[in-house]
């Protein structure tokens, strides 16, 4: 008996009147992963195609993993160098055992590098997938509606910008907020106005400050501290930077100490191509965000400062620091929370630009603004696309009234 | 000098916005925010009594009540500062109360639109605050200018952006138990993290 057979025999205890109907919205999520739904459209008017939301959500999760297999090897690149700088032995518990036994403690090798990174990010991310997809199936049993694979891109992208380092319950915590007051409160995926990733991490970003920033926390290492780019940036400027080792081709390619998937601009390059090339992700937001960064930082750049370096650092810097490619790529282009008309997503991109720098620049509580820059636009993304709308109707009025 | 009367602007509009960082005006805030006409219209009547009640506000309290202000009128052992909420609200309710007439007259539907919530600006807690925010800051009058219509420009985009939201809300399934106050006030707690890029500005 085939796969697709099974499916359609189980299919009826799932169903309303069925015995297992509370676990439909399980059901539904999983056997739609190896076949489309048999039910067709009735009435009129329906698109059809080949690419629902869920070959979609998972073409943008497949989009991240060179970011992700990357990080992992980041965190455990970051995290021996650190281990030989302070002459530190092993880990201790239960990772310490897993590295004993297949790997090792060698900063020159690729494959204890990687195994060391995915010891602290797998746990990160099974704890997001499980709480996270907890409340997901709980909603969508109660009320009534699918688990939406809005959650599995959710999921990953709130793994990828968390530092290494952080407590499991924190993350619980963070995806929680995230998924049911960012998202589920509104009635799910598509409903909500803000991303619900980044809700999660601005909760955790202010509600637990020494976890989720400082120079202690970017390094899977306990009592190892590394600034990330910015930081120094914030301190000194680019020669900050270059003093402390790090070229350009460096901060682009990877291997500086930041959140899990923010750190290789160049892999994030990858996942972009495939998002632009789907036509998934829209290229005229990040068009903008692009365009946004580059005037304001080279206004500010002219302008100048004799007190805050973070005047000086040029637009091609800011390009590969912190998370600015990681949110244009994979945050800013969220089709719910983004503006929906085509110039309104040239604004909303050229606000997300300009908020960035403004915030990594003239705001020194923060040495990072592309979480908050987003957030900032998304409140704006209805306002602009109310006025996007309003000025087309007002255009076509006037050509053809009489 | 422009300088500083730019970042008091900004500082006034952004960093210490009155609706999203002070949570003051929060009943019109939250009652008049269905609709984005209707938002805009509001805001922009909040605009123009804030411009126009902070300053009288603060020439009162500068040739009236601070102490010592009545020198002038030869009595320069007098502090009437403990009249200031009484008078502030006074200038505020007199101010309305003529926009009111202009609108009935001028803007008949804006008038229509905003309803009890126009004679409601009066104790609209947002205009009362930047009174007493500028005779706490010690604000000058053209300061004071610059301050009363800042605040009300943040407050007016504040409640633009949450109209934005609330009418995109409209086709979302939000749980019973949550439509119509609830989710609002969720919405404006989660405006007010996003704005919270700003907090730390030093201007």
């Amino acid at each position: 008996m085939g796969l697709k057979e099974i499916i359609e025999k189980l299919d009826p205890q799932f169903e309303k009147g069925g015995p297992y109907e509370k676990w439909y919205a399980l059901w539904e999520a999983v056997s739609t992963i190896f076949y489309s739904p048999g039910k067709a459209t009735t009435s009129a008017a329906h698109v059809r195609d080949g690419i629902d939301l869920k070959r979609m959500m998972i073409t943008v999760w497949l989009a991240t993993f060179p970011v992700m297999f990357f990080g992992m090897y980041n965190v455990g690149l970051n995290a021996l160098t650190g281990m030989e700088v302070l002459g530190i032995e092993g880990l201790p518990g239960w990772r310490g055992m897993i590295i004993n036994l297949i790997s090792g403690y060698n900063a020159a090798n690729l494959w204890h590098c990687f195994i060391y990174g995915a010891l602290f990010f797998v746990p990160i991310y099974a704890v997001t997938f499980l709480v996270g997809g907890f409340w997901e199936v709980l909603f969508a049993a109660v009320r009534g509606h699918e688990v939406h694979e809005g959650f599995f891109v959710t999921s990953v992208l709130f793994a990828l910008i968390l530092p290494p380092s952080i407590p499991l319950w924190q993350v619980a915590l963070g995806i929680t907020f995230g998924v049911v007051i960012g998202k589920e409160v509104f009635g799910g995926t598509g409903k909500n106005f803000l991303n619900p990733a980044l809700t999660g991490r601005a909760f955790l970003f202010f509600a637990y400050p020494a976890q989720m920033s400082g120079d202690a926390v970017w390094v899977a290492l306990d009592g190892f501290s590394g600034a990330t780019a910015l930081s120094l940036a914030a301190s000194g400027g680019v020669e900050a930077i270059t003093r402390a080792g790090i070229e350009w081709q460096q901060a682009f390619i990877g291997g500086v100490a930041g959140s899990i998937g923010e750190t290789s601009t160049l892999m994030i390059l990858f996942g972009m191509v495939v998002l632009l090339f789907t036509k998934i992700a829209s290229w005229r937001i990040m068009a903008g965000v692009t365009l946004g960064m580059v005037v304001t930082a080279t206004l500010l750049n002219l302008i100048g400062s004799d007190t805050n370096p973070m005047f000086s650092v040029p637009a091609h810097w800011h390009f590969v620091l912190g998370g600015f490619a990681f949110g244009m790529v994979f945050m800013a282009t969220d089709p719910v929370s983004a503006s929906m008309t085509n110039t309104g997503k040239w604004i909303f991109g050229l606000l997300i630009g300009f908020m960035v720098i403004l915030i990594r620049v003239i705001n020194p509580a923060f040495p990072e603004g592309m979480m908050l820059a987003i957030l900032f636009a998304n409140l704006f993304a209805p306002m602009i696309d109310h006025f996007v709308m309003q000025a087309n109707i007002r255009r076509r009025k006037a050509r053809t009234s009489v | 000098m422009i300088e500083h009367y730019l970042s008091l602007f900004i500082k006034a509009v952004f960093v210490e916005n009155m609706a999203l960082a002070f949570f003051l005006g929060m009943c019109t805030f939250i009652a008049i925010s269905k609709k984005i006409s209707t938002a805009i219209g509001l805001g922009i009547a909040v605009i123009v009594v804030l411009t126009l009640t902070t300053p009288l506000n603060n020439l009162m309290y500068q040739f009236l009540l601070q102490d010592g202000a009545l020198a002038w009128a030869g009595l320069p052992d007098v502090d009437l500062s403990f009249l200031g909420y009484l008078s502030y609200i006074g200038v505020i309710a007199a101010v309305v109360q003529i926009l009111e007439m202009t609108l009935d007259r001028y803007v008949p539907a804006l008038y229509n639109a905003l309803g009890v919530f126009l004679p409601l600006i009066t104790v609209n807690c947002a205009i009362l605050g930047a009174a007493l925010f500028m005779v706490e800051r010690d604000y000058n009058f053209p300061e004071s200018v610059m301050y009363g219509f800042g605040a009300g420009a943040g407050w007016a985009l504040a409640i633009i952006a949450l109209a934005g939201i609330r009418e995109k809300l409209k086709y979302s399934d939000i749980p019973h138990g949550l439509r119509g106050l609830g989710i609002t006030f969720i919405t404006v707690g989660l405006m007010s993290l996003g704005f919270m890029s700003f907090s730390g500005v030093q201007l």
